[in-house]
């Protein structure tokens, strides 16, 4: 921790941005007004599997506007580079656009439309007309073939099945969900000669900046990514999809630059999504509810030219103590695109499985669910064998439970009616493994007593801008308001993605160390400068407080970093950061942890669930900016809310089309679901492998959601949905 | 979006004029441009009508109420001769689409409104509605929303209007005005149930405007209220949805008006149901009795078939939800 008082962390500040967001001066990638940038808009596939036999753009082109028509049969060949990097899964092989004639699934970029207008483009593409040959598309996660398993085991957990006392065998199927962020996907595209600037929404400026780098074939400082405001992402913002390659091919052969635009309806298949899954689950335990075995049979969708795999596997070996666990985690080609990661990857989908399980388990065991947990808390990692860091999941039920009212719960299904309304309570536990990555930032304290910090992260609505302001602010002894960050920003330096709960623990770890670099060189220039009220104090007993260098524990001897500077003839004090990642090998078991609680009233003749209240408690290391915190909170919860009982992407399996590609059909929670929801964050810290002591929220807040609600569901009527989303026909 | 003039009209003979000559007529747009947008359609011309005076709601001599065509969703649920007559109309209204939707969607526009049926909103779906004869997607596809009453062999889409099953109910007639002159049609004519020619969707001639929709006089004191069954509880159409009116004296049931929406290719009006209220003393076994036959001549789809058993409990809760109110 660093030794200087903290002002900014862990204060409710309101987002620094927030008054260039509601008055519209953030510009999100398709806002950028960039000089003779013309419109692009893509033809999708309208089969799910097979070959373009024809394509006549002659109407298109006769459209006034329309500058260009492109598409396999005119496209140039693209290098498209080997980039293990970007979030590009290994093995497989990417999607090239307009490389050839395959149609790879429903959607599938085949050819795109530039034009001087959007209007023009966007009536030209409905002119393209393609001819396939089709093939009987396969997208139905139950009917199709399974690759490989990932397997995992310890113990012996068939025997350990077969010996136990009470045992369960249940499967779970989870619909496939989209991110749907507000903000579509979009990019603008510009080449000065041989050089290639995009503004795009992406979650990873430098995962983007390498992949155009492939895919064209270019030197790294040819390629620049600028993406200062990103709409919301969720996760989708994570790789570098098709219509980016499109925009700069598009810009390059029309020679302008050009600006592409998703449909919310190419959203459903020019982006990926979190897959649908079918999650058995084979559970032991003895009579008191300790667990013996448990068997994960888990199969899940990816595409037929790629495998996309997830952190499912870890909430099963790490959330519970048990001798004997095995899992297998089969990844099923079909007819797709590639899925990628959303909220709470993997242990989102997995919790629901595991938690609902657990549930049904202590219903079966006449032991009350919060009890049934805190018996299977296991004293390490079972799956590493290593110590927590932290884990407080104790903590998180006892606080919940009181919170919560959790007392008042019946443990008898369907004792609690209001009218026609029955009454339930549910909890989950929440696990989630944050991520933390290699971060490099810079810092420069200028003349005047301000300070610029940079580094290549982006910001997709959680608050980077406000919270690494807040941790710079601090590290330099520097108000909120003479801190500038910026990001999104390929030229700055690199970080990893911005996901994963990562971003607090790596880009904060750098930014602390950039500042701290800087307060020192001032501290160092002060104690050894003769005219300076600070000549020959110790170094390590000054502390900057609003700008302003003093003897910690007496204030008046010191002076300001504007008079030090301004004596010394010094323009500018600068100093890179940097966060080297976690300790490897692993010295500790590093998670977020939580506990959901729901209330719900289901309409017991109509078959409505609403939610009528929600809770979560977080053991997330510290909160750096707790409004911030709040807001990922609620979201989260609001995620898994729809998850729960809305979000489904629905596919025709006859030709492979999403038929609810929009947002009417699309059903994402609306106020009006939204009851009362509030977070408690646990006090302490983590510092296992970053001196800020965080853990990462974003993600664990979503994990958990989904089986509170249902195993409310189940304590409102007794009915167990073991299918998401929990839809009306279900409990009637 | 396919390349279209536009022209204002302001008065309804120039309306009609254009009409006649092949005009689309708009008002709200709330439908019509999604639909232009998605090139689902492309009319050629767009016929502005939202200056013409139809923008009254009035009662009417005989003691009904006319609601002129181009009266907002929103104006006409907050209208206190609607509140007060016909609350089924207002809490119908009130549970459509958003309150940015109703400001600027009209009642005629409602009634015109399209199907919600996803492979008609894809043009790269085969519909007959959209595209006569390249045949109906949606009978053997996901069919989850579909209708179950009133549906054929080329169309099994929902009309999905919430007021619409209000004014059906109500029995509500469509004042039409065309190069012909005026003519009203009963609200239960007005809507065309598919057939075989599913492109075909209302009793409208060439050129006729919607001028008002008109609730006649109904015996008083009528009790009313619209439920609507839904997944979300905002901002979506019904899964399943009932309007009931109810005149009670002495302690009888002496008129009902019910009927369904979410369920019909059209708003489905429940005679069956109206038959075994009338005559009847409200109870608990009454409402379930009565709405055992909403379901009558059903014809579920893979998907929906829940909505056979859903409409019945619908329409119970409903009747039993007006019938219980003061």
């Amino acid at each position: 921790m660093s030794p200087q008082p903290q002002a900014a962390v862990g204060a409710p500040l309101s987002r620094v941005d927030g008054r260039l967001k509601v008055t519209g001066q953030a510009k999100y990638a398709a806002e950028h007004d960039i000089k003779g940038a013309v419109h692009a808009v893509i033809v999708d596939a309208s089969i799910g599997r097979g070959r373009i036999t024809s394509i006549d753009a002659g109407d298109a082109e006769k459209h006034p506007g329309v500058l260009r028509v492109i598409h396999h049969r005119n496209a140039p060949k693209l290098p498209y580079r080997d980039n293990p990097g970007s979030n590009n899964p290994p093995g497989g092989r990417r999607l090239r656009v307009f490389q050839d004639d395959k149609v790879l699934f429903h959607g599938q970029p085949v050819a795109v439309v530039v034009a001087t207008t959007l209007e023009a483009a966007q009536h030209g593409a409905s002119l393209v007309q393609v001819e396939y040959d089709a093939e009987q598309s396969s997208t139905d996660l139950a009917e199709a073939e399974p690759g490989e398993p990932t397997n995992y085991a310890r113990g012996d957990a068939q025997a350990g099945l077969r010996d136990a006392a009470v045992r369960l065998d249940l499967t779970y199927q989870l619909a496939r969900n989209h991110h749907n962020p507000m903000e579509p996907h979009a990019t603008l595209a510009r080449w000065d000669g041989n050089k290639l600037t995009v503004w795009d929404k992406t979650q990873w400026v430098m995962g983007t900046h390498d992949e155009l780098a492939a895919v064209f074939d270019l030197p790294a400082d040819a390629v620049r990514v600028i993406n200062p405001f990103v709409g919301g992402g969720f996760g989708s913002g994570l790789r570098c999809w098709p219509h980016t390659t499109v925009a700069a091919l598009a810009a390059r052969e029309t020679k302008r630059p050009v600006k592409l635009v998703l449909s919310r309806r190419q959203m459903y298949f020019g982006t990926g999504f979190r897959p649908a899954y079918a999650y058995r689950l084979r559970l032991g335990s003895d009579r008191r509810g300790r667990l013996t075995a448990a068997i994960h049979g888990i199969d899940a969708e990816t595409s037929s030219y790629e495998t996309f795999t997830e952190a499912i596997m870890g909430a099963g070996q790490m959330t519970y103590s048990m001798p004997n666990v095995s899992q297998a985690y089969r990844q099923v080609p079909l007819d797709v695109n590639t899925p990628i990661w959303m909220r709470g990857p993997g242990f989102a989908t997995a919790s629901f499985a595991i938690e609902s399980a657990m549930d049904e388990l202590a219903h079966k065991l006449g032991i009350d669910p919060i009890e049934l947990r805190r018996r299977n808390e296991p004293d390490e990692d079972e799956s590493s064998n290593l110590p927590f860091s932290t884990r407080r999941l104790r903590e998180c039920y006892t606080v919940g439970a009181r919170e919560f009212g959790w007392h008042r719960r019946s443990s008898r299904p369907r004792s609690r009616r209001e009218g026609d309304w029955l009454i339930g309570m549910g909890m989950a536990a929440s696990v989630y493994d944050p991520g933390r990555f290699p971060a490099e930032a810079r810092a420069r304290l200028d003349a005047d007593g301000t300070a610029v910090v940079e580094t290549a992260t982006s910001d997709m609505g959680p608050g980077t801008y406000t919270s690494q302001t807040q941790v710079a602010a601090d590290a330099l002894g520097l108000t909120m308001r003479t801190v500038t960050f910026r990001l999104g920003d390929s030229l700055y330096p690199q970080t990893g993605p911005h996901g994963g709960s990562a971003t607090m623990a790596s880009v904060g770890s750098a930014v602390v160390d950039a500042c701290d670099k800087v307060r020192r060189q001032a501290v160092k220039l002060a104690v050894e400068d003769r005219d300076s009220p600070l000549y020959g104090v110790d170094a390590g007993d000054v502390v900057v407080r609003g700008g302003r260098l003093h003897v910690k524990g007496n204030p008046a001897r010191g002076e300001t970093y504007q008079r030090l500077l301004a004596r010394n003839d010094r323009s500018h004090l600068e100093a890179r950061g940097s966060y080297a990642g976690p300790p490897t090998p692993a010295r500790r078991s590093y998670h977020a942890y939580g506990a959901a609680f729901a209330e719900v009233a289901v309409d017991a003749t109509l078959g409505l669930v609403r939610v009528r209240r929600m809770l979560g408690v977080y053991d997330a290391g510290r909160i750096i900016s707790p409004k911030l915190a709040d807001s990922q909170a609620i979201g989260g919860i609001v995620g898994g809310i729809g998850g729960a009982l809305l979000e489904h992407t629905v596919t025709d399996h006859r030709d492979g089309r999403i038929v609810n590609a929009n947002l009417a059909d699309y059903l994402v929670p609306v106020n009006a679901d939204v009851p009362e929801v509030r977070a408690i964050y646990l006090d302490g810290e983590d510092n296992d492998g970053n001196e800020l002591g965080v853990k990462g929220l974003g993600e664990v807040v979503q994990v958990g959601v989904a089986a509170a609600l249902a195993n409310a569901v189940f304590n409102a009527t007794g009915r167990r949905v073991r299918e998401l989303p929990i839809t009306a026909e279900a409990l009637l | 979006m396919y390349p279209f003039s536009y022209t204002k009209v302001s008065n309804t003979r120039e309306a009609v004029n254009a009409g006649r000559n092949g005009g689309r007529y708009i008002a709200g747009g709330t439908t019509l441009v999604d639909l232009m947008r998605e090139t689902v359609e492309h009319p050629e011309t767009l016929v502005d009508i939202s200056d013409l005076p139809l923008r009254e709601v009035r009662v009417t001599e005989r003691g009904g109420l006319r609601i002129g065509a181009l009266v907002s969703m929103a104006e006409t649920a907050v209208h206190s001769k609607v509140r007060t007559l016909f609350p089924v109309i207002s809490q119908a209204l009130e549970l459509s689409a958003s309150a940015q939707l109703r400001n600027m969607a009209t009642i005629g526009g409602n009634i015109m409104q399209r199907t919600r049926c996803t492979y008609f909103r894809d043009v790269s779906a085969a519909c007959n509605k959209r595209e006569p004869g390249s045949g109906c997607a949606a009978l053997q596809g996901v069919n989850r929303t579909h209708a179950i009453l009133g549906t054929s062999d080329d169309c099994v889409a929902t009309h999905p209007s919430d007021v619409a099953v209000a004014f059906a109910a109500l029995e509500a007639q469509v004042h039409l005005l065309g190069p012909d002159g005026e003519r009203h049609v009963p609200f239960a004519d007005f809507l065309l149930r598919p057939g075989s020619t599913p492109q075909r969707e209302q009793a409208l001639r060439r050129g006729e405007l919607i001028t008002a929709v008109e609730i006649p006089a109904l015996p008083r004191p009528l009790k009313s209220g619209y439920l609507k069954v839904r997944d979300r509880q905002s901002y979506e159409f019904a899964l399943t949805s009932a309007a009931v009116a109810l005149h009670v004296r002495g302690g009888v049931i002496r008129n009902a008006y019910v009927a369904a929406g979410g369920v019909g290719t059209v708003p489905w009006k429940l005679p069956a149901v109206e038959e075994a209220l009338v005559g009847e003393r409200p109870s608990d076994r009454l409402w379930a009795e009565a709405a055992g036959r909403a379901a009558g001549g059903a014809r579920p789809l893979q998907h929906n078939r829940f909505k056979v058993e859903l409409l019945q409990r619908t329409v119970e809760r409903q009747l039993r939800t007006v019938g219980d109110s003061k």
